[in-house]
């Protein structure tokens, strides 16, 4: 946004737990932004179960199962990160920072994977076999793809985010004294985890 | 209000975390091979919730930051909550 | 007698051109103005395709417009109305404006994000009206997009559902920065009985701009995509549901009512005990009637669905509940008027519109529950009765505790008074044209005259004749009301820093306030309201 026409406005005192608030208030709203794709398909489950359980038995357990583990462990080294920078080890938490960058494209590449794999067997809306399935497992596809999707693009953002926030570590605008931001960087990558701790059960466990 | 002293979550807290999580996610996929008929739904989601938990009062502070959050946290999963229950009312008793 | 625009306190531009220093500013009170201007701009686009509708419906038959142009004009109408002018309304305005006075802060706790929410808001409003120009012609749906049809139809649905999701967005980040604001900057004293009602109302709404908005936002997206790809998720034909389509909208959109009429009731708990000249009666009850409001009012929308084939159980759920949230609203209506018994009551202005909302609100609430009880809705549902009802509440409520607040506040934003008289004259045409215009929808709705259909049976001419004519005298006192404002900015005579005798903080600072608002912060050690 605009750096260059802030004036005397902005005095030098900071509010951490203000700008902490914030970030939460707004995950708040990530969180019923998905909270309507839960309701969808608690209802359409609900409606179709025999549809949803074929549906999920034709998901890639392993793969839903090797991408839980990733994100895991990503929120594990944001959260060391964080742990880093407060004790002053910026060499660490820029480390760490990068280990989670690098988890976050292990989970795209792991996802492109598995949308490919369906997409090449015309596993997606509109196709002649998608029309041929039962009305339930579309709906349990379309729901698949709608949920995945979304929560792939906040993995993207998320990624972005954090490095923006490894960036700020370099340049010493996150440092001991300061690192509000990374925390906040960190509770939208939580949050991002916490999505895909209910996605995977209810698409890939759930028979 | 301002100064309450920051807490650090130390690293070797994290890592406890990080297997508990790890361990619950191998428990809910191998529960998942057995048919619990009604239950399938409420286990599944039960284990996810506990894992919900700890993401959020260790990894992402709660436990240690103002008490607020929690209240507001509270808050709005009763009202996200509430929104499916309601919604439910329509669809479980449909003709 | 000043013969220039205001220029003083945060109207100076510190050297930069004007253009220049608005259109970057992180100050709360511009941001209030710019969203003042831009909104009053959408509100008279608004009013005008409502005069169309009512030209079109002087008599039965087509006098003016096509019947397919005629459902682009109350989808427009409603889309501009609901989504640039009564959400945003009084919060973005007056709650930009007001709330850090109130709260004897500098600013939001936000400024940059402050402004954000502005440009979201041009953004979806550019886009909004630009489905006039481009595509195949403005949505036709009315403004609740309801699938299947608006997965069907070939007019811009697309862009419009779009603009309502940016729009959503702006109203989200609003909302967030109220709330923190209010969490995180009350002046030293200010506990949370302390505080304004005005910000306690603000509190409330922005709880549910925060947890309804997104339900809505991922809504809209299942229609985009669902027109793009066919998806079928709320099409029978592909296993979807479209009854499922009107509880997601209205599960933000019911609460979105409240969003509309909570700050508006604020407004008139800050008027009401200042131009009574006695403390407000009963001030948790009405603090807390907010939470309760904002809280019941989440789980009611069901009954705008009581003829869609939702479940008999979940109907009476639906009717039970939405009498409960009349009990909260009721509340604060008993307090204002036990404030005012026994008051000096002043009926400047902004006291006349603080009482017209009263009395127009009333009307509207008390309709409501006739909406809202089961029975009577089977036979009242979609006629001009639910027209009538939702314009009293809208129009009556939120549009009259607008122009309360924009008449109460205008000396402190201005540091310029309008001719009271001629305010006092404008309000009552415009009061009177308000009721010529909307009464006669209750009544004609009670007979049976369906909404949203350009042409009519020839025994409802009379009431739809009346009405047409009430638009033209509503018009007339909107118009008479700008006038005078105007005349009073530019060349109204100098205020003084409280020419109403208020007690709040907003009060005790210059008018127009300074940059920073405040010299010093001020400390509080009593309640708002202590009149001696």
């Amino acid at each position: 946004m605009n750096t260059n026409n802030t004036t005397s406005t902005h005095h030098e005192h900071r509010d951490d737990a203000a700008r902490k608030m914030g970030m939460w208030l707004f995950l708040f709203t990530e969180l019923l932004l998905f909270g309507g794709l839960f309701l969808v398909y608690s209802i359409y489950r609900y409606l179709n179960p025999e549809d949803f359980s074929n549906g999920s038995h034709h998901l890639d357990v392993f793969m839903g199962a090797l991408n839980t583990m990733v994100l895991i462990t990503s929120s594990l080294t944001v959260a060391l990160s964080i742990t880093a920078i407060q004790k002053g080890n910026k060499t660490l938490a820029l480390r760490l920072l990068a280990a989670t960058i690098f988890l976050a494209l292990v989970f795209l590449v792991n996802k492109y994977f598995e949308w490919g794999h369906k997409i090449h067997y015309d596993l997606y809306p509109g196709t002649d076999l998608f029309k041929a399935l039962p009305p339930g497992e579309g709906l349990f596809y379309v729901l698949y793809y709608f949920m995945t999707g979304l929560h792939m693009l906040h993995v993207i953002v998320g990624a972005i985010i954090l490095a923006v926030m490894g960036k700020y570590i370099k340049d010493d605008k996150i440092t001991k004294d300061n690192y509000v931001l990374l925390e906040n960087g960190g509770l939208y990558w939580h949050l991002v985890d916490l999505i895909w701790i209910y996605l995977f059960p209810l698409l890939y466990l759930i028979h | 209000m301002e100064n309450h002293k920051h807490h650090i979550v130390e690293y070797l807290t994290n890592l406890y975390v990080w297997v508990g999580l790890a361990v619950l996610t191998i428990v809910t996929i191998w529960v998942s091979e057995f048919d619990l008929k009604m239950l399938t739904v409420a286990v599944a989601l039960g284990v996810a919730t506990v894992k919900a938990v700890l993401v959020l009062m260790y990894f992402m502070h709660l436990k240690f930051d103002s008490k607020i959050l929690t209240v507001m946290v509270i808050v709005t999963l009763i009202v996200f909550l509430s929104m499916i229950v309601f919604t439910f009312f329509d669809y479980t008793f449909r003709a | 007698m000043n013969h220039s625009i205001p220029s003083g306190g945060f109207f100076d531009n510190e050297g930069k051109p004007a253009w220049l220093a608005w259109l970057t500013t992180t100050d709360h009170k511009r941001i209030g103005l710019l969203y003042f201007y831009s909104l009053t701009v959408f509100f008279l686009v608004g009013v005008i395709l409502g005069l169309l509708m009512r030209l079109e419906l002087i008599n039965p038959g087509k006098d003016l417009v096509e019947a397919q142009t005629y459902n682009g004009l109350f989808t427009l109408h409603g889309v501009i109305m609901i989504f640039l002018f009564v959400i945003p309304g009084v919060p973005a305005v007056f709650g930009n404006i007001a709330l850090p006075l109130l709260l004897g802060a500098r600013d939001v706790a936000f400024p940059k994000l402050n402004l954000l929410s502005w440009y979201l808001y041009i953004g979806g409003a550019i886009l909004a009206l630009s489905t006039l120009l481009v595509g195949d012609g403005p949505p036709d749906t009315g403004w609740t997009f309801y699938a299947p049809y608006s997965v069907k139809t070939g007019t811009n649905v697309s862009m419009a559902v779009l603009a309502a999701f940016i729009l959503g967005f702006s109203s989200i980040l609003t909302g967030l920065n109220f709330l923190t604001t209010i969490h995180r900057m009350r002046c030293p004293g200010m506990s949370w009985f302390k505080m304004p009602l005005f910000a306690w109302a603000l509190y409330a709404t922005s709880w549910i701009q925060l947890l309804a908005t997104p339900v809505v936002g991922i809504t809209l997206l299942m229609i985009v995509v669902e027109r793009w790809l066919g998806i079928g998720l709320f099409d029978p034909a592909l296993g979807g549901d479209p009854v499922l389509y009107q509880h997601l909208f209205w599960i933000y959109s019911h609460p979105a009512v409240y969003i509309m009429i909570l700050p508006g009731m604020g407004v008139i708990s800050e008027i009401m005990p200042t131009f009574s000249r006695r403390r407000i009666f009963g001030y948790k009850a009405i603090a807390y009637s907010s939470l309760a409001i904002a809280f019941i009012g989440y789980f009611v929308w069901g009954h705008h669905m009581f003829t869609s084939g939702m479940s008999g159980p979940a109907r009476i759920i639906f009717s039970i509940l939405t009498f409960l949230v009349a009990i909260p609203s009721a509340i604060k209506v008993f307090n204002w008027l036990a404030t005012m018994y026994g008051g000096s009551i002043d009926m400047k202005p902004p006291m006349l519109y603080a009482l017209g909302f009263i009395f127009l609100f009333l009307i509207g609430g008390l309709t409501g529950l006739v909406n809202g009880a089961l029975a009577t809705d089977v036979h009242i549902h979609d006629t001009y009765f639910v027209v009538g009802h939702f314009h009293y509440v809208m129009f009556g409520g939120t549009g009259f505790a607008f122009f309360a607040a924009l008449h109460y506040w205008f000396p402190k934003i201005y540091g310029r008074m309008y001719d009271v008289k001629a305010a006092t004259r404008a309000f009552w045409v415009l009061f009177t044209g308000f009721n010529v215009l909307y009464f006669p929808m209750l009544v004609v709705g009670m007979m049976g005259m369906p909404r949203r259909y350009y042409d009519y049976l020839p025994q409802f001419h009379l009431p739809n004749l009346i009405s047409t004519v009430g638009s033209w005298i509503t018009v007339a006192g909107l118009i008479y009301m700008i006038v005078v404002l105007v005349k009073g900015y530019r060349k109204g005579a100098t205020a003084s820093a409280n020419p109403w005798d208020g007690l709040t903080l907003d009060w005790q600072t210059d008018s127009p306030p300074s940059k920073e608002n405040f010299d010093t912060i001020p400390t509080v050690t009593e309640g708002p309201y202590e009149y001696k």
